[in-house]
């Protein structure tokens, strides 16, 4: 395997952990890297183990890691209970004892001596002499109060991160030039050099190095969440309304930040009811709308997303999972709320449901949400989680370089409308049971729009909107929303690139299939596996909603078995594939992980040979790696 | 040049173009206070000069909520308790449209009074009108927010244990700006009322005592009314919060033991609307964002141009 670097910088939340990683990973970028970062955080503002890791290397980089090979340990500043019986427990060595035991076999560990006393940490002397570990003790927290406050002591750090690994320190000195100015900066780029040329100064006892590569073009560095936000732009997407919710809340504010600018509204409301409801209205009312939430809030639009079913009113919802049930684990990421999302609300569900795989899909997938949300006027979800939502990863500039598409889908002009069948109770006929082509989409006018007006109720209702349980204008109307979901089907299927993604030789013995988030990790499994000798097969899928029958069916009959990869403890991806092909039931097994840590690449592996080189797997063997990996 | 030529037109507008050309049968009983809902609010838009295609009705569940059925313009039939979100951002995504909102008490104090609560907060140029009969009616006579306490139905048996709501206080510690009660059996003072509160650039509620003649028999017909502007027993400023509060207490209060105040009881001309507020700070545009998508030269913003802090 090429040299990669694997860097964790653990502290407290409140630390600036975050921030300081998503510079260091910047710089990475803009030295020539490739890079992607995986992040894990607590649910409390102040004090709480957290940590970022930045994968980083000179091929792209599609997973977090196996492990990784250098912790930057800064302690936790805001740990409010020293004692190690306390609920916690020691909170202030955390940042060090809580992240060995991922820690590779001779990897490098940075502390803060100022803050931990290794006293404090189980066994660190033996552990550390068991797997080679290279230890630097630093006072980084009395170097930088020294030299400014004690706050730039992550910028300690990383100059001590760069110095040991050989790094050209002007990558990060440029982003701290972008980023900060006056005596902030000055005092900054001091700390810095003082730590770089210290750490030169000692013997280094380890191998590990930065690794180096060039990029042909320009790189932007993005999370899920601002892919979405960006696809959402470029849809012409104007409104949003949300109310705060982890982790959704990343989308809602970088619309929030960009939608004033830009001519746009952005709504703070009551409650989700509120939100999507808004939402609603406002594309109702002929703007091109959005809102989200987490499972929770999504919970609370059931009402309204029901309703954008029953009117035909075109919407995009995000729905960014966490680990549920209730109020579960805000901040891990998890990928149960599937069936939530898929089934919701009453009735026979008519949306569109797609979940990404990684930031360039995320940015896709939302721009294929609002156009078929208006084509076909239903709603569509984007399905995506805290896994997704904070990862950053390093894409080309020019794939955003794309044309916007504000329209707004099946609507008349004024002009149209005219010239378009009307009741004779005056209204226009907004829900036609025949319109002329065989979609199942009536075109809607807008209100104020001159003879135009049609009542939109979430009664069943007749092709001018009014009230009525007639059962033959039921079957035609029912039948009518059903057939646009087909005719997505049909576009999506005649498209000339898949949502879905396809990773090893066309004729494995053995697949693996998993949705969403999970496609990275599955695909760096899948080429371990080819090398060890394996004979098998990746699929990642997008399309929740209409379901991929066609390409489905074409890899599980190519496989003898296949192993379905998911977030969540009652394998609700598989139950969906089993729903729409029963007959294929027999080859699937499961592999499941729902301990608030997303697979690593390692996890899928050994799922793969304990499934399919088991003794005869049962067709529904479930395999959860042990907890705390 | 508008996409939106009913917008705006200023015409003589004839009460009966809010009449749909084939009347759908009412599914209101006889003697059903809805029907002057419906009328006076044909009459006040019929003043107003406003034209059918100009307006977005949005209402509720409930008997009040098939009034947009019955009303002859854009109507949006919600769910329950869910027509003031979606009114509120029809507003805001095209400011043109003439925007009213409407259900019953259930609906607007009960299932949606967050939303109740949170769009007279903000201050919407729109009007808000709740139909107030003090029972469920479509579901067959239940206890409603605004049922008097004591009140028995059978998911009250033993009577209701709890105070009624005040919505007249409610909307006027909320933060609505124009707060009016109004009566069926005084379709005159409706008319004036809700022309009023359309006029009204700011959030307007007008509770509407609607009697149901099935579902709450004990002869609520809110007669004899006294309007609080026409009678001298009553003396308040309407503009000043402080009277108005005592005046809707007094008022709500009175309505259980059979009195039946109506009128205008409060009315804050200075108030900002949340459009306008909106738009002092920079978060919405001067133009409707509707109109936006018929220009074919204006150029749309794209991602593209904002990735420089992602480099």
């Amino acid at each position: 395997m090429t040299q990669e670097l694997v860097w964790r910088i653990a502290g407290g939340s409140g630390d600036g952990i975050d921030s300081t990683s998503q510079n260091f990973a910047k710089a990475l970028m803009r030295s020539g890297l490739d890079v992607f970062t995986h992040r894990h955080y607590p649910s409390r503002i102040r004090g709480g183990h957290t940590y970022v890791e930045i994968r980083a290397g000179p091929e792209p980089v599609r997973s977090r890691g196996d492990g990784y090979n250098f912790l930057l340990a800064l302690g936790d500043s805001f740990a409010r209970n020293p004692q190690e019986d306390a609920y916690y427990g020691n909170e202030e060595v955390k940042p060090l004892a809580e992240n060995l035991d991922e820690l590779r076999e001779g990897g490098v560990i940075v502390y803060d001596e100022g803050l931990v006393d290794i006293d404090d940490v189980p066994d660190f002397e033996q552990r550390v002499e068991e797997n080679g570990w290279h230890v630097y003790p630093m006072d980084l927290r009395a170097i930088a109060r020294e030299h400014g406050r004690e706050v730039m002591r992550n910028t300690a750090g990383v100059g001590a991160t760069a110095a040991l690994l050989e790094y050209d320190m002007e990558h990060i000195q440029g982003l701290m030039e972008d980023r900060m100015s006056g005596d902030v900066l000055e005092a900054n780029l001091d700390i810095l050099q003082m730590v770089y040329d210290e750490v030169e100064e000692m013997e280094f006892s380890h191998d590990l190095r930065m690794p180096t590569g060039s990029h042909d073009e320009e790189q932007v560095l993005l999370s899920g969440s601002n892919a979405i936000a960006y696809g959402a732009i470029d849809e012409g997407c104007r409104f949003i309304a949300g109310y705060p919710m982890t982790p959704w809340t990343e989308v809602f504010t970088l619309m929030t930040q960009h939608l004033p600018e830009i001519g746009g509204i952005s709504e703070q409301v009551e409650d989700e009811i509120a939100a999507a409801a808004l939402a609603l209205g406002a594309s109702h009312a002929g703007v091109k709308a959005m809102s989200g939430s987490s499972g929770g809030g999504f919970a609370l639009m059931s009402e309204p997303l029901g309703l954008a079913e029953m009117t035909e009113t075109p919407v995009v919802l995000v729905e960014a999972m966490r680990a549920g049930p209730s109020t579960g684990m805000p901040t891990k990421p998890e990928q149960a709320d599937l069936e939530h999302v898929l089934y919701t609300s009453q009735g026979d569900s008519c949306r569109v449901v797609f979940a990404p795989g990684n930031v360039a899909e995320a940015y896709d997938q939302t721009r294929a949400a609002f156009r078929i949300a208006y084509d076909y006027q239903l709603p569509a979800i984007v399905l995506y989680d805290q896994k997704l939502s904070g990862e950053l990863r390093n894409v080309d500039e020019s794939f955003f370089d794309r044309e916007p598409n504000p329209d707004l889908g099946a609507t008349l002009t004024e002009e149209e409308i005219a010239e378009a069948a009307h009741h004779a109770s005056g209204k226009f006929q907004r829900f036609q049971h025949d319109p002329d082509n065989d979609k199942g989409v009536s075109p809607r006018s807008i209100p104020g729009q001159k003879d135009g007006r049609f009542l939109a109720t979430g009664n069943e209702h007749t092709p001018e909107g009014h009230i009525s349980e007639d059962p033959n204008n039921r079957v035609a109307q029912l039948s009518r929303r059903r057939r646009k979901l087909e005719s997505i089907r049909e576009e999506l299927d005649a498209e000339e690139s898949s949502h879905q993604t396809y990773h090893g030789p066309d004729d494995a013995d053995y697949g693996i299939v998993t949705f969403g988030s999970q496609q990275g990790t599955v695909l760096e499994a899948l080429d371990r596996l080819t090398d060890a000798g394996h004979d098998v097969r990746a699929m990642g899928v997008s399309d929740m909603m209409p379901f991929p029958d066609a390409e489905m069916t074409e890899f599980l009959e190519s496989v003898e078995q296949a192993m379905v990869v998911e977030m969540n403890g009652s394998a609700q991806f598989r139950g969906l594939i089993q729903k729409e092909l029963g007959r294929f039931g027999p080859k699937l097994n499961s592999l499941l992980k729902y301990n608030g840590d997303p697979f690593e690449p390692h996890e899928v592996v050994e799922g793969f040979e304990a499934i399919i080189e088991g003794d005869e797997p049962a067709p529904t063997t479930e395999f959860v790696p042990a907890a705390g990996d | 040049m508008s996409a939106f030529n009913a917008i705006g037109e200023n015409r003589e507008v004839e009460r009966e173009e809010f009449t749909p050309g084939i009347e759908p049968q009412a599914t209101w009983c006889p003697g059903c206070g809805d029907f002057a809902v419906l009328k006076s609010l044909k009459g006040a838009m019929s003043d107003l000069g406003k034209s059918p295609d100009e307006i977005l009705l949005a209402t509720g569940i409930g008997c009040s909520g098939k009034l947009s059925s019955y009303f002859e313009s854009y109507g949006f039939h919600t769910i329950h308790g869910r027509s003031l979100p979606i009114a509120r951002a029809a507003k805001l995504a095209n400011p043109d449209l003439e925007v009213v909102a409407a259900g019953g008490d259930g609906d607007g104090y009960g299932i949606g009074g967050n939303h109740f609560m949170h769009t007279a907060r903000e201050n919407h140029d729109m009007t808000y009108i709740v139909f107030n009969n003090e029972i469920f009616g479509l579901t067959k006579g239940q206890t409603s927010p605004t049922s008097p306490k004591g009140h028995k139905s059978k998911t009250q048996p033993h009577g209701s244990a709890k105070d009624p709501i005040r919505p007249l206080s409610l909307a006027l510690t909320s933060g609505a700006s124009y707060v009016a009660r109004t009566a069926a059996v005084n379709p005159n003072q409706a008319q004036e009322i809700l022309t009023e509160a359309i006029e009204h650039d700011g959030f307007a509620h007008v509770d509407f005592l609607t009697q149901c003649p099935t579902w709450n028999k004990d002869a609520k017909q809110y007669v004899p009314y006294v309007d609080v502007q026409q009678n001298d027993d009553y003396d308040f400023d309407i503009s000043d919060r402080k009277e108005a509060a005592e005046m809707m207490y007094e008022t709500e209060s009175a309505l259980y033991e059979g009195k039946v105040l109506t009128g205008r009881f409060y009315h804050d001309e200075n108030r900002h609307s949340y459009g306008s507020e909106k738009r002092s700070v920079g978060e919405m545009p001067e133009e409707p964002l509707a109109e936006r998508y018929h220009d074919a030269d204006y150029e749309w913003e794209r991602s593209y141009d904002l990735l420089d802090a992602h480099k």
